[in-house]
């Protein structure tokens, strides 16, 4: 090897710094966006009628697959609890301890990651095409600011659609859950109500949301970061879109334990 | 050489380097008002990037771009927007919304930028697309069009705004000769009835030669050749000599451009038609 290409080599400390600096990078990059979506989303013109088209894509859309991934959600703890505390004579206690599980972490986490699979990759695959074919320069040059006019409106719908979305996942869990619990495993369906009742208190359901909202943001400005900073043509569109989707999952599970300890004291 | 009273852009050392590679080394010209630059080179010369300095797509590693004596580089994003309003550009790809329509294409300048009625935006958006030969399609989608339709659509949307500084990247790619020769005909009159500044971006030597008020060529990130037609010619350059040859472009079509109006005639007629609309 000559002295030329060795001193073009990476050295052994940017090696090993390599992916911290990467990271770095992603998250500077996603607090750029996300301060210039805040910047033109206070701006006039508001354009109401796009944050609508896309509450509906990403809400209307995925209330189905959210609803039964709810049910099934809420079937399968049934059974889980069930059987787990029939060991011990507890088997009472399911309908609380599913509908605290659901409300906590299920509904927002589940749905999150549902929503960063169904709409999250169709917004980064729909931006990064938008940006590959030249319909991002031409919205500048009509004076039409692109993140106004493209990702605001996506991360106010995920915004208010998430926790809208995790409340259905909420109450089909709890129904599913309940037919399994009181139809197939012959709990008291009066118990299992009453212990939902004595069990779930309101900052449950507060904390759950809290934890939906965020992800909504989250979610949606990662799939917006990656569509809109695509490059490379159609191979490069598919790469951002399984970007958005991994880095989304990731997020929301990192974001799930630093809310989780922040209004959670035991 | 241009009075610097008719200069509509001022590129002063342009130098555009995406980390090590430089691709503008340091351009300077100067576009007159109501002038049609046509800028001609091989692949890789830098064109593309240059037209993306000049609608600020792109900032300047080095440099400035000076038009109607503000350095666009220099605005804020608020001022951009407002600086764009007098631009347009038809796109290589034509870059049209597929969520919209044809016609809302052409609309979306005007809805974005106007306070025109409905109405008059159906209207001035219909009369721009029939000009290209385009109303029939619309309604459609653009992915129902073909792409010298799509094409001809881009430049509908980038007229209808009637800009003062027109972009085309690579306006007659792709189209057929005939549909080539009234894009032409097209940036002509636009030149001609509203004065507008054209820069063209063009692989197609015989639009070029037609259309050029002067022809600027690049090699690697250089401007060898800046001049009329007639002077870019004669430039002593095998590189230019050997680009224009092989593109076999037939010299004596100047002599069909006699009647044409000069930039500095349609400039005082549009600084005349400019002093009238603020009054």
């Amino acid at each position: 090897m000559s002295d030329d290409e060795a001193s073009k080599r990476p050295g052994v400390l940017a090696t090993v710094f390599a992916p911290a600096k990467g990271l770095l990078e992603e998250v500077g990059t996603l607090a750029d966006l996300a301060f210039h979506a805040v910047l033109w989303g206070a701006r006039p013109p508001y354009r109401v009628s796009l944050v609508v088209t896309q509450m509906e894509f990403v809400g209307v859309q995925s209330i189905f697959l959210v609803g039964l991934v709810g049910l099934f959600t809420g079937m399968v703890f049934a059974v889980q609890t069930v059987y787990g505390f029939r060991r011990f004579g507890a088997e009472n206690m399911v309908g609380g301890v599913v509908a605290l599980t659901l409300s906590r972490e299920m509904a927002p986490v589940l749905t999150a990651i549902m929503v960063a699979a169904r709409a999250g990759s169709g917004m980064a695959a729909e931006l990064g095409n938008m940006r590959s074919s030249e319909q991002i320069d031409a919205l500048e040059t009509m004076a039409v600011n692109p993140v106004q006019y493209l990702v605001v409106p996506r991360i106010l719908a995920g915004i208010v659609m998430v926790p809208v979305l995790a409340l259905v996942f909420f109450l089909i869990g709890i129904g599913g859950s309940w037919a399994i619990g009181v139809w197939g495993m012959s709990l008291d369906p009066g118990i299992f109500a009453d212990r939902i009742k004595t069990m779930l208190v309101p900052a449950d359901l507060t904390q759950g949301l809290i934890k939906a909202l965020v992800f909504g943001f989250t979610v949606t400005l990662i799939a917006c970061r990656h569509g809109y900073y695509a490059s490379g043509g159609a191979v490069g569109v598919g790469q951002a879109t399984t970007r958005a989707v991994v880095w989304s999952v990731v997020a929301v599970f990192l974001i799930d334990y630093v809310i989780t300890s922040m209004l959670t004291t035991v | 050489m241009l009075d610097s009273t008719d200069a509509h852009v001022v590129v002063e050392g342009l130098v555009k380097r995406y980390g090590d590679r430089t691709i503008l080394h340091g351009l300077d010209m100067t576009i007159g008002r109501a002038e049609t630059l046509v800028v001609i080179g091989g692949s890789g010369a830098g064109k593309s990037t240059l037209v993306r300095h000049l609608i600020a797509l792109e900032r300047p590693t080095a440099g400035r771009i000076v038009i109607d004596g503000t350095d666009i580089a220099s605005l804020s994003d608020v001022q951009l927007a407002k600086a764009r309003r007098r631009f347009g550009m038809v796109f290589q790809k034509y870059a049209l919304f597929d969520s919209m329509s044809v016609f809302d294409n052409v609309a979306f300048p005007l809805r974005e930028q106007t306070k025109l009625s409905e109405r008059d935006i159906r209207e001035k958006a219909m009369t721009k697309l029939k000009e290209l030969g385009v109303d029939h399609a619309a309604s459609l989608m653009p992915s129902q069009i073909s792409g010298g339709m799509a094409k001809r659509v881009g430049i509908a949307r980038a007229l209808v705004m009637e800009p003062e500084l027109l972009i085309y990247d690579e306006p007659t790619s792709g189209l057929d000769p005939v549909t080539s020769r009234t894009v032409d005909a097209l940036i002509e009159e636009m030149r001609e009835r509203f004065g507008v500044t054209s820069v063209v971006i063009t692989h197609d030597m015989v639009s070029a030669f037609d259309i050029a008020d002067r022809i600027a060529m690049l090699i690697k990130g250089r401007v060898v050749a800046l001049g009329s037609p007639a002077e870019v010619l004669a430039v002593d350059n095998a590189d230019v000599q050997g680009f224009i040859s092989s593109s076999g472009v037939d010299v004596k079509r100047f002599e069909h451009r006699g009647n044409r109006k000069t930039a500095a005639e349609l400039a005082a007629r549009a600084r005349e038609r400019k002093a009238g609309r603020a009054e």
